[in-house]
């Protein structure tokens, strides 16, 4: 996993490389919340396109941080996920609430228009 | 008519999350499942596994299960844990019910195997551990075409 910040979008990037399941979880969990806090964001950006599996822990994972950007005023984005990886990110109806997108800058771009 | 079957035991840590999807891939190759149909099966039984590991043993130490028998050109799953059970199996199986929100679960993992295999069945005894039965059958792609 990679994370960088984006200081003029106040944004997390969030780079996720494999497989995210519950065993990824937690690690995942922990380190984009370190930083979040750290860094001062208030949106977070998944960079899901070296993501090759995901099953309902990384929902659960995606809608823990969706609660936290948006107690902060700020919302969060997924982009480049593959086809299967959107099929369960279609199933769980984030898309109501989180801004799914081809790349970062339209991510962050419709997440703008939509606040 | 074809027939194979298999059996796995492992112990509940999420490490054998990805070793029992891989394994359930693996055996179902025989079948030339497409990717699509594969990438379902994976997804079912790393669900099945993640509830035996979270809800069925928690935080105690135990065996899985997972056995696998082909039909012809269908697959069964039966993935069982010897853990604390499921006390209101209808109410477990609702989409988004989780026993455990504390642990930012989804409560998708059930919806999600049905959706992804033909059929699921859920046996449960509290106390006493849990069992999932799931089918899917894999119709072959015609190999002379292309
Ligand atoms: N093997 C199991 N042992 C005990 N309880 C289980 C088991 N599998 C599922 N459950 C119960 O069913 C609920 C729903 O499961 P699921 O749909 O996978 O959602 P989640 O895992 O996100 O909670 C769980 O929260 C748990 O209470
Ligand atoms: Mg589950």
């Amino acid at each position: 996993m990679e994370l960088f910040v984006l200081g003029k979008y106040r944004t997390l990037v969030v780079k996720i490389y494999g497989e995210l399941d519950h065993h990824k979880a937690d690690s995942v969990r922990k380190a984009i919340d370190r930083e979040i806090k750290r860094c001062g964001v208030i949106n977070i950006a998944f960079d899901f396109s070296n993501v090759t599996f995901m099953d309902s822990s990384g929902i659960g994972v995606i809608m823990g941080r969706y609660k936290i950007a948006k107690s902060l005023g700020g919302s969060t984005v997924i982009y480049g996920a593959n086809e299967s990886v959107q099929r369960i990110i279609d199933m769980s109806g984030i898309t109501n609430i989180v801004t799914v997108s081809d790349s970062l800058e339209n991510g962050l771009k419709e997440a703008a228009a939509n606040v | 008519m074809y027939k194979n079957s298999m059996k796995i035991e492992f112990l509940n840590i999420s490490d054998n999350e990805r070793f029992a999807r891989c394994v359930a891939a693996a055996f179902v190759l025989e079948l030339d499942p497409t990717m699509d149909q594969l990438s379902e099966i994976k997804t079912a039984i790393s669900e099945a596994v993640t509830n035996a590991i979270i809800h069925g043993y928690e935080d105690r130490e135990g065996i899985i299960t997972i056995e696998g028998n082909i039909y012809d050109d269908t697959v069964e799953f039966i993935v069982t844990d010897n853990g604390v059970g499921i006390p209101d199996i209808s109410r477990a199986r609702e989409p988004l019910f989780t026993g455990k929100p504390e642990l930012e679960r989804s409560g998708m993992g059930f919806t999600i195997m049905e959706t992804f295999m033909d059929s699921m069945e859920v046996e449960s005894f509290v106390g006493k551990g849990t069992r999932i039965t799931m089918r899917k059958r894999l119709n072959k792609v015609d190999k002379s075409e292309g």
